[in-house]
């Protein structure tokens, strides 16, 4: 059920493209950036759309819930600091865009792909929130579905 | 049809230094040195008949441009591609092209790894968006297991019957850190968990040590004191930002796949004209993926297609005959030349009767993997294209 151990682990330091994702974590949101021409989100943060090369980017406040797309439960620490065991996972957000996250307060052998998450904010330093996910109680497993082949 | 330009390149030499977990005394240097006397003795060569260059570590500053005083500081084309596919292609195409017509590459690492409490520094990621999740490149290849596991149902025993396989091949060879070092599907399933679904078996291993590769214009290699082997085809996919974007399996589960197809089209070949597989094993499932990937098999049928012994030494498409980065030798950037070796090697029938494929004669070799969004691929052969 352990987080990982987060008294000395890495934490991240903001660059000028990706402070407002941080600010919103420190205000229990989950930002985005979407682009005003494509429609299309974009995460990790980039000065430009990396779908149409577009300038137009808008951050975007997500729903912060989403499933499981890919997890992996780590009991080699990537350094001593990170208490093992603990998950790794591919979020697929409702919008439609991934990010790395931890899944915890979850027995990590029920953690599986499908399975649906919300985000919640654990506040780790005066600068930094991290968003992380947790399981939606009593919601089912969306079975993961083939990828479109071109 | 125009002859394609690089058919006109072979391969003369193929060298490995000695390689160990730590080359106590050794610096990179040293082994850099040893890699390329012994490539220039393979071919029967000295340092003044080389005018290409591609000598660089991580460490100590050698860039490739001054990795040319190596050789005693003659004027040189120099490469500054990475180390492995990238870098062959690339002085293949400068003596294709006529910017030099003999090309050495080489490097070698000694002393880097020492701290064992932790995953090697150069796994672990940096990004503000990776880092403090815990991640490390297992964790990114695991990612992209998972993915394939649930939608095809994929199973451990596929993915410890390829390291098994790779690792009995070490076992074998004399030359491998792990030579003597016998491993079974069910000694992969029985060792410590990693990332799940790796345990430590399914892994590749950490070593040191150096090796390098002599390519020249097909013409000058008859003369040489091995057979010239011929370039038939290469390509690279790179799909970006290695261990920073999630490796999300609908966008990068198959990358190598555009580069296998322009590597099969350019040497005239498909799956069923390769002889011997020299694919990047760094975990083992990677592996599996690559097959699909390059169309050995359909989407999601790489776990059984590598069941039933087809990927040992005596099957159809045997898998990293030297034992590979999990058990021949996994060291710094010289590790992905050191698949472009282990083709030759295996070709020039260097290695151990129970290793060597018998008539073989064409090899393929992959270099990167899903989990860090790159797959190069190449064709090598006995036969010109």
């Amino acid at each position: 059920m352990s987080a990982p151990e987060r008294g000395d682990i890495p934490l991240p330091r903001p660059t000028a493209v990706s402070a407002p994702h941080w600010e919103g974590c420190r205000k229990g949101e989950l930002r985005v950036q979407r682009c005003d021409d494509c429609e299309g989100y974009v995460f990790i943060p980039q000065a430009y759309c990396t779908h149409c090369f577009s300038e137009k980017l808008q951050w975007v406040r997500s729903s912060g819930r989403g499933v499981v797309y890919s997890c992996t439960t780590i009991h080699r620490p990537q350094r001593q600091e990170f208490e093992v065991p603990y998950t790794v996972a591919i979020v697929e957000l409702e919008e439609g865009w991934h990010m790395l996250s931890n899944v915890i307060d979850c027995p990590h052998e029920e953690i599986e792909v499908g399975m649906p998450v919300e985000v919640f904010f654990r506040e780790m330093s005066p600068e930094i929130t991290l968003p992380m996910f947790r399981r939606v109680e009593g919601a089912e497993i969306v079975p993961p579905s083939r990828p479109e082949t071109a | 049809m125009t002859r394609n330009p690089l058919h006109e390149v072979a391969i003369v030499g193929a060298y490995n230094t000695r390689q160990a977990r730590t080359l106590d005394g050794e610096t990179d240097l040293s082994i850099i040195h040893d890699a390329v006397q012994g490539v220039l003795g393979m071919a029967g060569l000295s340092q003044g008949d080389v005018d290409g260059v591609n000598i660089h570590t991580m460490r100590g500053g050698l860039s490739a441009r001054n990795g040319v005083h190596i050789l005693g500081g003659h004027p040189c084309w120099t490469g500054n591609a990475e180390m492995g596919i990238a870098a062959v292609m690339e002085a293949a195409a400068a003596i294709a092209t006529g910017q030099c017509h003999t090309a050495i590459i080489a490097s070698g690492q000694a002393g880097m790894y020492t701290d064992r409490s932790a995953t090697s520094p150069w796994t672990r990621p940096s990004n503000e968006f990776v880092e403090c999740w815990g991640l490390y490149t297992a964790a990114e290849f695991a990612l992209i297991a998972k993915r394939h596991m649930a939608l095809y149902g994929t199973r451990p025993e596929s993915l410890a019957e390829v390291a098994s396989a790779i690792r009995m091949n070490g076992a074998r060879n004399p030359e491998a850190v792990y030579f003597g070092r016998e491993v079974t599907p069910q000694d992969v399933l029985d060792s410590r968990m990693i990332a799940d679904p790796f345990h430590l078996l399914d892994c590749a291993m950490n070593s040191e040590g150096g090796g390098a590769v002599l390519m020249t214009r097909a013409e000058r290699a008859k003369d040489l004191a091995l057979d010239p082997l011929y370039v038939l085809g290469g390509a690279l996919d790179r799909q970006g930002m290695a261990y920073v974007t999630p490796p999300v399996w609908d966008k990068y589960g198959y990358v190598g796949r555009r580069a296998a197809e322009l590597t099969f089209g350019q040497a005239g070949l498909g799956p069923a004209d390769v002889d011997v597989c020299e694919f990047y094993d760094p975990f083992s499932f990677e592996l599996i993926r690559q097959f699909e990937a390059f169309g050995f098999c359909g989407e999601g049928e790489g776990g059984d297609f590598v069941m039933d012994g087809t990927v040992r030494v005596g099957g159809r498409y045997p898998l990293c005959t030297n034992g590979g980065i999990m058990s021949f030798s996994h060291c710094g950037v010289v590790q992905m030349l050191q698949k472009v070796i282990s083709a030759a090697q295996q070709l020039w029938g260097l290695y151990p009767e129970e290793l060597t494929v018998p008539d073989a004669n064409v090899v393929m070799i992959s270099n990167g993997g899903a989990g860090a969004l790159f797959n190069d691929t190449m064709l090598v052969g006995r036969e010109a294209a």
